[in-house]
């Protein structure tokens, strides 16, 4: 194919990789900034409690949905297959092991990701391409400090608690499942979902919407932040956000659950 | 002559240091990519000071403001704001420096999920130490000096863009800064809007002798500036008498293809035998 066909301009590989580190080593940057800011005065108490609506109140709705139906369709599929094998009664395990330990935490990093990386990284895009960040330095106030470190709390503080909204959501939709359709025992559910966790698959559970939620705020920030272009550049940061965001809770995910596995030995 | 009692009770800056200067370019050298904006620029704006800064669009002049404030950094050469180079500094120590200078952005840059109020008092809130009260009190004088009071709690999208350039130029004064870089204060207004706005200007020059640089593309406003100066008495700009030898601090720097080719008063301007500042004279 010829150079011509493409739209955009072609750049060597070299650029690109050079391209790349340089934005890994900006992000990295704006992640160890939010982080040593906690230990920095002032800090925006104020702005972290108004994030924090945002954030928690703002995905309480979507999160009770999405955690109800991931628990129930949990519940039909684990239905079918321990059918064929002949242990039903299995289904509670199952829905609360699988609930709490991954799809919690996914499910509900995933939508935070869709609502709020896409929001911070548009709204910080829109800040940053009207020179509103510019103004705030100017006027003497260092917007990692104003901005992103409230919004990287408060989605770590928010997504914790939605996630363990998400895991019992998810576990009474798998209740719902098992009881209305399967026509099993309510309390016999209940006793063996509470039953079969143990604490390493609790703290699996708690640990991961930890990560995620700084995932989410740091990613939507830096490509708030480093937006370019006007406000093309504004949809572009925020579709980014979103898709490095999603990828990487998965990414982060996969590493995580090994880690722990090896560190805490179990399975 | 007896002190006149100012329109405006502002809290005057420390110290205003007579001679000296506010703002030293020496050598500084920028590029974006492979395109040149400013080559090897020098150039000092003494205390109390005003100068225009002309050139056509991308000439480097919001630039040039950018750089006095260290919201970037030149390739090479250094800047002296307040005597303090700013190229040295790490952006935790400009944060300091910077709360001594006041900016009004081209665009304004009014931060537009805050109201007027919250816009104007943004330096003053940020600082901790200012009571409600007096918060208060100077957003309200800083509005009225802007004459805008009206708008306080009104946001940015509600206001028409000579109002945003004024909303913009009270939170750059509200703290009374040693120095005010203007960014094309009057670009795309009115005719009645931009005489408010140079009055504004040359009211800050004269009365609270604030060292500023000002970009405008519009070397009239700048000549005005020059002609004219602000009577306390009257509160009001009025041009300088005629006859009488009386100079205002007014300074201009034409800047063409990266350098500075003009850099002197209104006499030196009107001496010049460039013909290409002859052409934009004309
Ligand atoms: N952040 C930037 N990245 C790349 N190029 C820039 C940037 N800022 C300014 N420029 C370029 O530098 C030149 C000077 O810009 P500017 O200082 O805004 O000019 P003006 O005199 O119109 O205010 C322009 O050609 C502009 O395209
Ligand atoms: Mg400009």
């Amino acid at each position: 194919m010829a150079a011509g066909d493409f739209q955009v301009p072609l750049i060597s590989p070299a650029e690109f990789a050079k391209e790349k580190i340089k934005a890994l080593q900006d992000y990295a940057l704006l992640t160890g900034q939010s982080l040593a800011n906690l230990f920095r005065r002032p800090l925006y108490v104020t702005d972290m409690v108004q994030q924090a609506d945002l954030i928690g109140v703002g995905s309480l709705p979507i999160v009770i949905l999405t955690g109800g139906f991931t628990g129930a369709v949990l519940a039909l599929n684990s239905a079918s297959t321990l059918s064929r094998f002949g242990s039903l009664t299995l289904i509670a395990q199952l829905v609360s092991v699988g609930m709490v330990t991954e799809l919690g935490p996914v499910i509900t990093g995933l939508m935070v990701a869709g609502r709020n990386s896409s929001g911070m990284a548009s709204e910080l895009g829109s800040m940053t391409v009207t020179e509103q960040i510019d103004a705030m330095r100017a006027l003497g106030t260092d917007p990692t400090k104003k901005l992103v470190t409230p919004r990287v709390v408060a989605t770590v503080v928010m997504l914790f608690f939605l996630t363990i909204i998400s895991d019992l959501l998810g576990l009474v939709g798998g209740n719902m499942v098992s009881s209305f359709l399967l026509g099993l025992d309510s309390r016999q559910y209940w006793t063996s979902a509470w039953q079969s966790l143990v604490w390493r698959d609790v703290t699996t559970g708690l640990i991961k919407p930890v990560l995620f939620g700084f995932v989410i705020s740091t990613v939507g920030c830096y490509f708030g932040m480093s937006t370019r272009g006007g406000t093309q550049g504004v949809g572009r940061s925020t579709t980014q956000a979103v898709v490095v965001a999603s990828v990487m809770i998965l990414v982060v995910d996969f590493f995580v659950t090994k880690l722990l596995i090896t560190l805490l030995g179990y399975r | 002559m007896s002190a006149p009692t100012l329109p405006l009770d502002m809290t005057a800056p420390a110290a205003k240091q007579q001679g000296g200067e506010a703002i030293r370019f020496e050598n500084v050298t920028l590029a974006f990519d492979d395109k040149v904006v400013l080559d090897d620029i020098s150039f000092r704006l003494p205390h109390g000071e005003t100068k225009a800064l002309f050139g056509v669009a991308g000439s480097g002049k919001s630039t040039i403001l950018k750089l006095a404030l260290g919201l970037m950094k030149p390739d090479s050469g250094h800047i002296h704001v307040l005597g303090e180079d700013v190229t040295q500094m790490s952006e935790e120590a400009l944060f300091g420096l910077r709360r001594q200078i006041g900016m009004v952005f081209q665009e304004s840059a009014l931060f537009d999920s805050r109201t007027v109020r919250e816009n104007v008092a943004f330096r003053l809130m940020e600082e901790g130490s200012v009571s409600e009260d007096e918060i208060d009190r100077r957003v309200r004088e800083a509005l009225s000096f802007v004459e805008l009071e009206r708008t306080v709690d009104m946001f940015p999208s509600e206001l028409s863009g000579g109002m945003r350039r004024r909303v913009a130029i009270a939170r750059a004064i509200v703290t009374q800064p040693e120095i005010l870089l203007y960014d094309s204060p009057t670009g795309g207004l009115d005719p009645v809007t931009s005489t408010t706005i140079v009055e504004l200007i040359v009211k800050q020059r004269d009365v609270y002798k604030t060292s500023s640089l000002m970009v405008t593309h519009r070397l009239q406003d700048a000549f005005i500036m020059a002609t004219h100066y602000f009577d306390r008495n009257a509160n009001k700009m009025l041009p300088l008498p005629k006859g009488v030898h009386c100079e205002v601090p007014m300074a201009f720097l034409i800047l063409r293809d990266g350098k500075v080719i003009f850099d002197g008063d209104l006499d030196d301007l009107a001496k010049t035998r460039d013909e290409y500042i002859r052409e934009y004279i004309a």
